[in-house]
């Protein structure tokens, strides 16, 4: 499928097998999330949703999301009818604008993403309550390199990711450093996705 | 009402089930949990076919994790055979139709109450505690709306006053199991109604650890190799029981024993809490003093008998 | 498939079967029909319905035949089955105006428009066990005449003191604005009326009965009069998103009671009359009145009161009003705790331990220091 003729062609299908394919993606999720940094292998079957949504975050999607978690998509997504469409059609979700009330955001372009600090950072008594932020299309290849270290991780992983944009590292360490306050992160690739939660500490290597 | 049979192959009712929606919920509960480690997250849970309070947060979570290649232990006070446990597990063998065992090593998910076990469990298990109140500091101030904003402002005076008073008056922290931790340098936490025995092993356990409070309605977890602390002083550090006696069945020390009355004479023995460790011990043919007894041959002849079937 | 079985597994099943078994009872008693259940032990349906958030009569009497007439097991069984069910959508709020009325009482007015209708009540009866329901045989009782009334002309007591501005208005809220579902979120405080309301409407009969009799006795006394219990059917619509209109799903029963209670006012204000609301599936007049009771007590902040007594203690009543929560929690007990007892032993023996101990020393310090005298 083309990016011409995404938005005429019908409906994408959803999973194939709902409940099972829904359960794998979301341990794949749950295990990056518990151990940042990882790289989770993501069977993301016959997806076929329309661009510029990736096959792994339409699986995420399908996962993740439904009638109660508000949903905000970046430009080019939210220029997209079928992609708003194959969203609303398979998870309920409601579509909004303003990133702050956001359960998840979903970032098709990520090297021109807004600040992390538009969305929904949570409170004080409930942390929960804030957005949880997917950047698609990356590759874990040869970007610059960040340690984490913290909860899920033993000692120490070194983490690369792109694109992402030329301050984002800084605003993710001005975000961890909130904690238990801000957003967690899901980077989601070709066929694995990587999570860095609130909770880890993040060095970048000295320029 | 017991017969939740053949539900799994009548397809009445979802896989493991909960239906997809309230598994989704339940899921992203789940990763916020992760995400803050220690934090308890409201999650809207539902009611379930086995009362409150009698593991309905751990089957929920457990439901909105199990896949169908998993392989489910439950256990209730260290044992697979205590009631509860049996009927837990069933209801997961006739919902979901999973492999289940006894065996922890061979476990991907553990499901339990009361007791870690004893076998360092590794990176590829997940363990689930039922719990029947989240929140630590409930005892000490009752109005949830007080201590969400304890949590807030990580104002655990309370706790520590509290604890203080315990030795003032008793010479010892009066708290055996249910003991306070403080996670990942952060939030004070219930590790649920486990002696603190086990505390030590939930600090950097090398698996994740998500905790299920259905009546109450919050979800937290501990991500794997995180910092977790047994509250203490400096001049009345934590400490854990300790047993002057081995296992009477496999001579194991340093496990957590249970006491069993042999006669109304006083005459008792210890046994190994977690019976899956303890049976395993013996098969590789370690005895305990008491494993010649007849009343100890009794008891362990049973569980023997009942592990071949 | 391999599949782990032990003695605990057996045991269960046979307990089940006994059960079974002693719920059934003699055999050659013929068995209850779930028919007879609905029909001849309607309030404890209509309770279970209430307690169990569901409104299924045939669902509700199989609930009962069930759980051997305990009537909080038959709720968690409605509850557990309830969960199940899939959710289409909210229905419209139902029009209580425009019930089909069976039974109508105000205790604030002599008469008024519509008349007092007493209907079926075990109000003004004599309670003397009536020996004849004994002997009773099928179908010899001639059925009472109904009075169910088909006249519309029945204003609420509440909107006629409205229109005389006696009665503080309906709380205006928004139309659109999402009305609080606390099977679908997790109570969190503090809670608004909506969710006050369900989670009183789903609560227990007999928390409830004890808070509202508490604050008669002074414990946040409210001042209640009856302004109207109304006991009859209802119509539920449902709004159709595709045929963009409501259509009526069927009638359900209900007795609602509303509470003229103690007036309020302040400079900025005049006095008026406040409210107390109570709606309950089926006719369970005793709950619908304690729940308006409750309810109003629980309005002090709203109301500029001073809270001073349980039943207006928000989180407390909210948390403990659930019976299903509460029962198995309460009955959680049943389960083994001995690993954690285990725990207690140990300490307290060695607490007990370190007491003798130090009070041998202090003997023996004692009575060296007697020697010493000596």
């Amino acid at each position: 499928m083309s990016a011409s003729n995404a938005t005429a062609a019908p409906l994408a299908a959803g999973f194939q097998d709902p409940v099972h394919d829904a359960q794998g993606c979301f341990r794949a999720i749950m295990n990056a999330m518990a151990r940042p940094g990882t790289r989770q292998a993501i069977n993301a079957g016959n997806l076929k949703p329309p661009v510029p949504l990736t096959q792994v975050t339409a699986a995420i999607a399908l996962t993740l999301f439904d009638y109660d978690t508000p949903i905000w998509l970046d430009k080019p997504l939210m220029a997209s009818d079928a992609v708003k469409t194959f969203l609303r059609f398979h998870t309920g979700c409601p579509i909004i604008t303003e990133p702050v009330e956001a359960a998840f955001a979903l970032i098709s372009t990520p090297e021109s993403m807004i600040p992390l600090a538009s969305f929904n950072q949570g409170s004080a008594e409930y942390p929960d309550r804030s957005t949880t932020v997917i950047l698609s299309g990356q590759d874990f290849g040869s970007h610059p390199a960040v340690t984490f270290s913290g909860p899920g991780i033993k000692d120490t992983v070194s983490f690369a990711s792109g694109p992402v944009p030329p301050v984002f590292w800084d605003q993710v360490i001005a975000n961890n450093r909130q904690f238990p306050r801000g957003i967690d992160l899901v980077f989601a690739g070709q066929d694995a996705l990587c999570a860095l939660p609130r909770s880890t500490r993040i060095l970048k290597a000295e320029v | 009402m017991n017969d939740t049979a053949q539900i799994f192959e009548q397809g009445e009712y979802n896989f493991a089930y909960l239906d997809e929606q309230t598994k989704r919920m339940i899921r992203r509960a789940i990763l916020k949990g992760i995400a803050i480690p220690g934090y308890q997250v409201p999650f809207a849970s539902r009611e379930m076919p086995m009362p409150y309070g009698w593991g309905t947060g751990g089957v929920q979570v457990t439901a909105a994790i199990l896949g169908k290649d998993d392989c489910l232990k439950m256990i209730d006070q260290g044992s697979d055979d205590t009631t509860n446990a049996v009927s837990l597990r069933g209801f997961f063998e006739k919902t979901a139709g999973v492999r289940t065992t006894y065996e922890t090593s061979e476990a991907s998910v553990i499901q339990t109450r009361h007791r870690i076990p004893e076998k360092a469990l590794r990176e590829d298990q997940i363990i689930v505690f039922q719990v029947p109140i989240p929140e630590p500091l409930r005892f000490l101030e009752p109005r949830e709306t007080e201590t969400r904003k304890m949590h807030a402002l990580e104002d655990y005076g309370l706790m520590h006053v509290k604890l203080y008073e315990d030795i003032a008056k008793n010479g010892h922290i009066a708290t055996t199991y249910a003991y306070p931790v403080k996670v990942n340098d952060r939030y004070v936490m219930d590790p649920s109604p486990t002696p603190k025995f086990d505390n030590p092993k939930i600090d950097q356990m090398a698996a994740l650890q998500l905790y299920g409070a259905g009546r109450e309605k919050r979800i937290y977890a501990i991500p794997p190799y995180t910092k977790v602390k047994s509250l203490d002083f400096e001049d009345y550090p934590f400490e854990v029981q300790k047993f002057d006696k081995p296992c009477g069945l496999c001579g194991a020390e340093n496990v957590y024993l249970d006491e069993v009355i042999l006669d109304d004479k006083g005459g008792r023995m210890f046994v190994c809490s977690d019976s899956d460790y303890c049976e395993e011990r013996r098969a590789d043919g370690h005895l305990g003093p008491m494993a010649a007894d007849p009343a100890a041959h009794q008891f362990g002849a049973t569980q023997a008998e009942e592990t071949a079937r | 498939m391999y599949v782990a079985v032990k003695g605990g597994e057996k045991a269960i099943r046979n307990a089940h079967k006994l059960m079974a078994k002693r719920r059934r009872g003699d055999t050659s008693v013929p068995s209850l029909t779930l028919e007879q259940i609905a029909q001849q032990l309607s309030h404890a349906v209509a309770r279970v319905m209430g307690e169990g958030s569901l409104y299924d009569e045939t669902l509700a009497a199989l609930a009962i035949k069930q759980a051997r007439g305990d009537l909080i097991e038959a709720a968690f069984l409605m509850r557990a089955y309830r969960t199940t069910l899939p959710r289409f959508g909210y229905s419209q709020p139902i029009d209580t105006a425009k019930t089909l009325v069976e039974r109508r009482v105000s205790a604030t007015y002599k008469d008024l428009p519509g008349g007092q209708v007493l209907g079926p009540t075990f109000d003004y009866s004599h309670r003397l066990l009536d020996f004849a329901l004994a002997a009773e045989e099928d179908g010899l009782e001639k059925p009472a005449e109904t009075a169910r009334v088909e006249d519309d002309s029945m204003p609420r007591v509440t909107d006629l003191l409205g229109d005389e501005g006696l009665m503080e208005p309906d709380p205006v809220t928004d139309e659109d604005a999402p009305v609080g579902d606390l099977t679908r979120e997790p109570l969190s405080f503090p809670a608004d009326r909506d969710l006050r309301l369900q989670n009183l409407a789903r609560g227990d009969e007999g928390f409830l009965l004890a808070l509202a009799y508490s604050t008669q006795r002074g414990y946040g006394r409210t001042h209640p009069f009856a302004g109207e219990i109304r006991y009859g059917e209802v119509e539920v619509e449902f709004f159709a998103e595709e045929l963009g209109f409501a259509v009526t799903l069927g009638t359900i029963k209900v007795t609602e009671c509303q509470m003229v209670n103690q007036f309020k006012g302040s400079a900025k204000t005049a006095p008026t009359f406040t409210r107390g609301y109570g709606l309950v599936f089926g006719q369970v007049e005793r709950k619908a009145m304690s729940m308006a009771m409750v309810d109003r007590s629980m309005r002090w902040q709203e109301l500029g009161e001073e809270p001073s007594a349980p039943a207006q203690d928000v989180e407390f009543v909210l948390s403990h009003s659930d019976n299903i929560q509460a029962t198995g929690f309460v009955e959680h007990l049943k389960l083994p705790h001995y690993v954690d007892f285990q725990a207690e032993l140990d300490l307290v023996r060695r607490m007990r331990g370190e007491w003798f101990e130090k009070r041998r020393q202090e003997e023996e310090e004692g009575s060296a220091a007697q020697e010493a005298a000596e």
